[in-house]
């Protein structure tokens, strides 16, 4: 492709669209799409998670007491404030000041990063103690006021798979998400992006957003019932 | 002007990087279709094996573990790597941008991605070959599939990458018809293929994930015992059997309706009238799309699901037969009192509403609870799915590659071999499929090796048919190739068709689609309005439309020229 550098006619425009706002609703809407076939795929989860816990409940119940909702809480508010971030960045590159873009989407990236820290540390210590996915459960040991034994009951393992099947898969999500806002800070230091153009910032922000819907929803129901 | 009508899509760069590189959704869908003839051959030989092998019971030409694999790899390949790509992501690709009047679909790059995605899909199932033997059939049921050799992983890992390229294809698609309509095309003027493929779109952006965690879900059991699917572990099968068909349902519905949006096509065009009840033909498509999500259950009615789900997916089963009946009236419809011009794709449409028909009947039948139970698993099944996919879908793109070939290629194939092939893939679908929903009908189940000797007339005919059949495609890829070298020299508008692919494209497309973007004053079907009005109108004057680089640079609204 050529450059386009007639007047009238942005850089950023592609060859196939006419006006920068049909290729902005474009995008804008094929992230919607996207975004839809991820809750989908989510979806899928969520009907395993409920269909095992309506043939368990009490099994579910008690297996949930293991997990530390102080961590999951902690988390809950980090992402929360990643989300206020990233829509901050947003803001601040329709007005235009990129600087305040930058540093918000640093900020982003650091609760990202704080969110896996804190993941990593709650999946350690569960296995510290045998709680694997699947056949390598095998509960033991005493922390936290819980002899880990007594879970090693039928379907306990069930739960416990489809805890870190869900959150794994969600935090494969988080690590995407770093990667993509890593590379888009840096498309902005580069100064890519203005008022006039600013479709990946915004596009990355939603995605964000559906991460951190997500995980809203991986809570309390892993967590708290 | 003249200039211009020397470039086209083909000739504007000959090299191979130009090929493997294009963001063109035209080059793209060729591609597309040639990945699929590709696969298509070889599940076809598959089959023809699988037929020589029952001419006879017991053994003919192979032994009952290559027949398992045979039928394995032939359905494998059918369903995922030729159906449910096929018209979409080939003909949709080439066509959907012209017919829309857009310069291409809204993401070209994302296009090519998906393209590269469904091949290395294609290849990771294919390397499952070369890894082991696969015999469990299409559905990996579990936890057979969890427990044979590892060759079943890269079959479903294969399913899962092309599952993605299906959904960044729809995704492509529904964003193109929503945002790069020409000026003037509102939606109750869109073509009816417009609308199949959108329909198909929603299907794949909706039920694909669902096979995508599935497959996840599938691989992890494998590794870790998660114990979702396998009963031994404290999961539950049925579930599995849920999650497959919520998606593999619903792509029936993508195998089949783009297949209505060529038939409508070739019907409006051949018949040289107004497709009648459009609203109803085009809404239809979206209400197939929709219930389509509502019925998987009818694939489970001896799965073990309760009685009460099985009468609701039954009566939603019925539903379905509304919107299809709707179509096909419609279509017998606009040719009364049309002038019909029985050219080789119009005879390819007669044939799909034969056949289809067949198929869409018996699968009302089969979605009778009672009826089913006796039914399920014989051979009535194995015709009923095949006159819908290859009787409906398989039918309807022979139709919809002959319609579009000139466009594709600027050639005109030999019309007295179309017209031959056409009659004899006729004859040789019905004889090979027909007398199996007799057999199945008598009890003969479906995928043994081996059957009672009071079947073996029906196990001939249908084998002998496979002949004809068979022969009739090669005849088709014969003419076709031979159209390549020495093919008359195609016009613009060979059919007198009015989309805007025929009307306001050249015989072969410009790169960049049309010369100037076309103005639209009218339905697609409007044969009985006065054949001035569907003349080219060019724009230009800075309040419709903009010229199409490459065109009058001087045009004081124009864009520059490309290099």
């Amino acid at each position: 492709m050529t450059s386009h550098s007639a007047e009238g006619h942005p850089a950023h425009l592609e060859h196939h669209f006419v006006s920068s706002e049909q290729q902005f609703d474009a995008a804008k809407m094929g992230m919607w799409l996207f975004l839809v076939t991820e809750i989908l795929l989510f979806s899928g989860m969520f009907v395993t998670y409920t269909v095992f816990r309506s043939w368990h409940p009490e099994v579910f119940a008690h297996s949930a007491e293991l997990l530390d909702w102080r961590m999951g809480g902690i988390n809950t508010i980090v992402l929360l404030a990643s989300s206020f971030t990233v829509a901050l960045a947003v803001h601040f590159a329709q007005k235009d000041n990129m600087r305040l873009v930058i540093i918000n989407l640093m900020v982003t990236l650091v609760f990202a990063f704080l969110f896996l820290v804190i993941k990593y540390f709650e999946y350690t210590g569960k296995f510290a103690h045998g709680v694997f996915p699947g056949a390598a459960f095998d509960p033991h040991g005493v922390a936290g006021g819980h002899n880990y034994a007594d879970y090693n009951i039928p379907y306990a393992a069930q739960f416990f798979s489809i805890y870190f099947v869900m959150t794994g898969i969600h935090a494969f999500h988080v690590i995407v998400g770093i990667g993509v806002i890593a590379w888009i800070t840096l498309r902005v230091s580069r100064g890519e992006f203005s008022s006039a153009y600013y479709t990946p910032v915004e596009l990355t922000g939603l995605y964000w957003h559906l991460v951190d819907i997500i995980w809203i929803f991986l809570f309390p129901l892993l967590y708290l019932i | 002007m003249a200039q211009d009508e020397t470039i086209n899509y083909l000739n504007h760069d000959r090299s191979l990087k130009s090929w493997l590189l294009t963001k063109d959704h035209k080059r793209i869908g060729l591609m597309y279709l040639g990945a699929v003839s590709l696969a298509f051959l070889a599940g076809g030989i598959l089959a023809l094996l699988i037929r020589l092998e029952l001419l006879t019971p017991g053994e003919t030409i192979m032994g009952p573990d290559a027949y398992n694999q045979s039928f394995t790899i032939h359905a494998v390949l059918m369903v995922f790597v030729v159906l449910i790509p096929a018209i979409p992501a080939a003909l949709g690709n080439f066509f959907l941008p012209l017919q829309l009047g857009a310069r291409d679909v809204a993401f070209p790059r994302l296009n090519l991605f998906s393209f590269y995605l469904y091949l290395t899909g294609a290849v990771i199932v294919l390397s499952a070959l070369i890894v082991g033997r696969i015999d469990g059939g299409w559905t990996f049921y579990a936890p057979y599939s969890e427990r044979v050799g590892d060759s079943i992983l890269f079959v479903t890992t294969g399913v899962f990458v092309m599952g993605f390229s299906s959904i960044l294809t729809g995704l492509n698609f529904i964003v193109t018809v929503h945002k790069m309509r020409t000026p003037g095309l509102t939606w109750n003027r869109l073509p009816l293929f417009v609308w199949s493929i959108y329909s198909t779109a929603i299907v794949q952006v909706l039920a694909t994930p669902v096979i995508g965690i599935t497959m996840v879900l599938l691989f992890l059991e494998r590794f870790l015992s998660i114990g979702i699917f396998d009963p031994a572990l404290g999961g539950d099968p049925v579930l599995f059997q849920h999650f497959f068909w919520f998606y593999s349902h619903p792509a029936v519905y993508i195998m089949i309706l783009p297949a209505f949006g060529i038939i409508s096509e070739l019907i409006g065009t051949f018949s040289r009238h107004r497709v009648s009840g459009y609203t109803f033909v085009a809404l239809s498509s979206v209400a197939i799309a929709f219930l389509g999500f509502l019925v998987w259950g009818h694939h489970m009615f001896v799965s073990g699901q309760s009685a009460v789900s099985s009468v609701v997916f039954s009566l939603l089963t019925y539903l379905i037969g509304i919107p299809t009946g709707v179509k096909v009236l419609n279509w017998v419809t606009t040719m009364y009192r049309g002038s019909i011009s029985f050219k080789t794709p119009m005879i390819y449409a007669l044939i799909f509403l034969f056949t289809f028909s067949i198929g869409g009947f018996s699968g009302v039948m089969v979605g009778v609870l009672g009826i089913d139970i006796h039914l399920h698993d014989t051979y009535f099944i194995v015709a009923h799915f095949h006159y819908v996919m290859m009787g409906g879908t398989v039918i309807a793109m022979l139709g919809g590659i002959h319609y579009w070939w000139p466009k594709m290629t600027g050639r005109m194939y030999n019309e007295t071999l179309g017209k031959i092939a056409a009659i004899l893939v006729f004859i040789g679908f019905n004889l090979t499929f027909f007398p199996q929903f007799i057999m199945g009908s008598r009890g003969m189940p479906r995928r043994y090796y081996d059957y009672l000797p009071e079947f073996q007339f029906m196990h001939e005919l249908s084998t002998y048919g496979s002949w004809i059949l068979g022969a009739a495609l090669f005849m088709i890829l014969g003419y076709m190739m031979a159209s390549l070298i020495n093919g008359k020299k195609a016009p613009s508008n060979p059919w007198g068709a009015l989309t805007l692919e025929w009307t306001h494209a050249a015989a072969l497309p410009h790169p960049h689609n049309f010369l100037a973007t076309p103005i639209v004053v009218r339905g697609p079907y409007d044969y009985h309005l006065a054949r001035e009005m569907f003349e080219l109108v060019p724009s230009g004057d800075g309040q419709h439309g903009e010229v199409i680089p490459g065109v009058e640079a001087s045009e004081p609204d124009g864009r520059p020229e490309e290099a």
